[in-house]
């Protein structure tokens, strides 16, 4: 024994720690979604990296502008602030001007998460509120789909994409460099015609950048589960409930509405309910507020998607259940140990 | 639900630590030898502190009643050694603080034995004999608690104890006393348990162990024999060992909160505990010394060892070699729930089941970040409490809705909750804080 006493702590217990911390579970989101940013570049090529790189870049600066100096080491270092970039811009149209892209990544962070408190006291997924922005300011843009160019074509980028800010964009396919097309939600909706599921699963169709292979969203969210990086109840309600509504519909008008199928593996049924809702800060903490929550966004999708205006609802339909969710956590408290009943 | 738990013999909820007992397992139990100065605080169990019996200079045989108990819920104490009462006063006590405590300095030419043992007949007691006796015997509760045991056996009129639970689980991360203990000395153990079984009236006898000591669940099942004793094995999870969730465990029962074990007629003891009143009811010797577990990565040399009451922990240490020069923190109990030591001069108590000694790995700590509500607490939550809520009102202090909305006085302050949490929360820090203040807002 050395001759002084080492300088003793006097750190209450527990000492011991599980060893996951949050930038370690958000590194882990962005492993999840790794195979579907690649296949994002796959098919659109240059142009996905660049909208999904300026979206990120949006948001990373507008995470360093309005944090304190002193906090700014923590708020970057958690990795959070790039997610929700990358998780915008895995939203978004292919062909869509970069600045646009960066803009949605400031109002991702800015409206999304920093004007509420920053990560942890939002409300709303700060990505979706990222892309509901770009919607109802740029809803021409937001959807303009174009075809896939392949991997062969990966260095052409959309005139488009190099629109100057606030300027007339070239409208896209009036080049020769892409061709507009209809998404698979477009057909559907608007033309009764379905989509092979072979094409959704792989991915290729036209869509928004991060939706199109259903195969690799799912693998990122079994990577996602294994870590224990998601609640499982929210992603399997939300398809256990999208199916059997759309299951009902299909069944009372086959040929007008989609079969249960391609109302999962369409659209952006998958990264929604893997990736932006079961976003912890955002969705109830309670497993049966879990349950409810993820119900609720399964009806209101398959809902809006076939009686309302717009081809997608995914985007709504979480946003809508986030504004639910404090009051689905108050009223769905377990029940302690030993009492009776859950406290309201 | 219920049916399965019981089934798999756990409760719900909870968290896997690593249980890093390997390092002492297969260390039998040895003796530390005498030193020269002893420290017995007054008040080193629940309720109030003992009242001294005797003066400074007067001399003292090894087991003499030093102390008597202050009150129904007090216990006696005894003197560890033969020696001379030097002092009557504030001493430090683990916590840095000065508390009455008093000082023994040991005879150097005392042979230390023990006097001639003189069995109790326990068979021919009554309850109320047995409870002051246990009081007598200075018995506490040997898991780190430290409650007088003899409380537990005052049964109010009308209750009635039908099991009682032997409580061998030692989930604790790195202890393995009680491992020991029970692999060392089952007859002891078995012994104590219808000692206490008999005399509460109790039809049958449990006796509670995690799997991961398959050494000591054989040895007590070989000691059983033909009396009504059943030995469990129960899944490895933290915190098994808590006094519900083991009743829960083993008998699928949740104890409704804010009563007792025995408003569900059952009584639990720490198997350190039965075998302290095996001991005392065979040999007429009181508690004066117990069993510790001295181990964690700042211990050169870990081991399992006897040490009488009152002895300093520096000379705990120094038997088994001394602190590493990394030790940064050396704590008093389990890594779970132990407390930190301020001063390694304060002396070895009756709940001190383990000292154990951590580096810079343990204790440093990443950055705070914020609650992303990521509901691992609420899936380590034995009581099904909402930590990370708990963990918001406590630091707006809103002290009162902790405790009408969402409980926070059943929390038993395991710390699974912290232990689980990503973002470095000091959740069951903040809830032992707003517990504090609530107890002196009441009292």
């Amino acid at each position: 024994m050395s001759k002084h006493d080492p300088k003793l702590l006097l750190q209450s217990a527990p000492l011991l720690r599980q060893g996951m911390t949050t930038p370690a579970a958000m590194r882990d989101v962005w492993i999840a979604l790794l195979p579907a940013s690649l296949a994002a570049l796959w098919y659109f090529g240059l142009a996905a990296l660049l909208v999904l790189l300026t979206s990120i870049a949006g948001a990373v600066l507008t995470e360093w502008l309005f944090t304190p100096r002193e906090r700014r080491a923590i708020t970057l270092h958690d990795n959070s602030a790039a997610l929700t970039g990358l998780l915008l811009g895995l939203t978004l149209p292919p062909a869509l001007p970069l600045w646009m892209a960066f803009l949605g990544g400031m109002a991702s962070i800015g409206l999304g998460k920093i004007i509420w408190g920053g990560l942890g006291s939002n409300i709303f997924n700060p990505a979706l509120v990222g892309r509901a922005f770009l919607l109802a300011t740029f809803p021409n843009a937001m959807t303009t789909w174009t075809a896939q160019s392949g991997p062969a074509d990966f260095l052409t980028l959309h005139a488009s994409n190099l629109a100057l800010p606030f300027m007339q964009a070239p409208t896209v396919g009036a080049g020769t460099d892409a061709m507009t097309t209809a998404t698979p939600l477009n057909l559907m909706k608007f033309e009764h015609q379905g989509t092979d599921l072979g094409a959704l699963l792989l991915g290729n169709t036209s869509g928004s950048l991060g939706e199109t292979s259903a195969l690799l969203l799912i693998l990122g969210g079994i990577y996602l589960f294994l870590r224990r990086g998601l609640d499982w109840r929210i992603p399997l309600g939300i398809l256990g409930s999208a199916a059997l509504f759309s299951a009902a519909l299909f069944l009372i008008e086959g040929d007008k509405y989609p079969t249960p199928l391609f109302s999962l593996l369409s659209g952006g049924m998958l990264l929604g309910a893997i990736f932006m809702a079961t976003d912890p800060v955002t969705s109830p903490v309670t497993p049966k507020g879990a349950w409810l929550f993820a119900i609720g966004v399964g009806l209101l999708v398959v809902l809006i998607r076939v009686f309302g205006g717009f081809p997608e609802g995914m985007m709504y339909a979480i946003l809508l259940m986030n504004a639910a969710t404090p009051l689905i956590d108050r009223y769905t408290q377990p029940r302690a140990f030993g009492r009776k009943r859950a406290t309201k | 639900m219920g049916l399965l738990f019981s089934l798999r013999r756990s409760f719900a909820h909870g968290v896997h630590p690593e249980h890093h007992k390997e390092q002492t397992a297969d260390l039998p139990i040895q003796r530390v030898p005498f030193c020269s100065r002893y420290v017995m605080p007054l008040g080193q169990h629940i309720g109030a502190p003992a009242r001294p019996v005797v003066e400074v200079g007067q001399r003292v045989q090894r087991g003499q009643l030093i102390g008597e108990p202050g009150a129904f819920v007090s216990t006696a104490l005894h003197s560890p050694v033969t020696g001379t009462v030097r002092d009557i006063g504030p001493h430090r006590y683990i916590d840095g603080n000065f508390r009455p405590a008093i000082e023994i300095e040991a005879d150097p030419y005392a042979t230390q034995q023990l006097p001639r043992p003189t069995p109790i007949d326990w068979r021919s007691l009554d309850i109320e004999q047995f409870i002051a006796q246990v009081q007598h015997a200075g018995i506490v509760g040997m898991g780190g608690a430290a409650f007088p045991s003899h409380v537990k056996y005052a049964i109010p009129e009308g209750q009635q104890i039908d099991d009682l639970l032997v409580n061998g689980a030692e989930c604790e991360p790195y202890l393995t006393n009680d491992h020991r203990l029970m692999m060392e000395r089952p007859e002891a153990v078995i012994h104590g348990t219808e000692i206490v079984r008999q005399k509460l009236g109790a039809k049958r006898a449990t006796i509670g162990v995690e799997k991961n000591k398959p050494e000591s669940i054989a040895a007590l099942k070989a000691q059983i024999g033909e009396r009504p004793i059943e030995v469990v094995a129960l899944e490895v999870k933290y915190p098994q060992g808590a006094e519900k969730m083991l009743i829960k465990a083993v008998y699928g029962i949740e104890v409704p909160a804010g009563e007792l074990p025995r408003d569900v007629g059952v009584a639990v003891n720490n198997v350190g505990t039965i075998v302290a009143i095996a001991d005392y009811f065979d040999s007429g010797m009181p508690l004066i010394e117990r069993i510790v577990t001295v181990s964690g990565p700042g211990v050169a040399e870990p081991a399992n060892l006897i040490v009488p009451l009152g002895t300093p922990i520096r000379e705990v240490l120094r038997f088994c070699g001394g602190l590493k020069e990394s030790t940064r923190e050396v704590i008093m109990g389990g890594p779970m729930m132990g407390t930190p030591i301020a001063d390694l001069d304060a002396p070895i108590l009756k709940g001190s089941s383990g000292i154990l000694a951590f580096t810079a790995k343990e204790t440093g700590r990443p950055p705070e970040y914020p609650c992303i509500r990521c509901g691992r607490c609420l899936e380590a939550c034995p009581y099904f409490l909402n930590p990370s809520r708990l963990a918001k009102l406590g630091r707006a202090r809103m002290f009162e809705e902790m405790k009408e909305q969402f409980h926070v006085m059943d929390c038993v302050e395991c710390g699974a909750c912290t232990f689980a949490c990503p973002s470095n929360i000091p959740i069951v820090q903040l809830i032992r804080t707003a517990k504090d203040n609530l107890r002196q807002r009441k009292g």
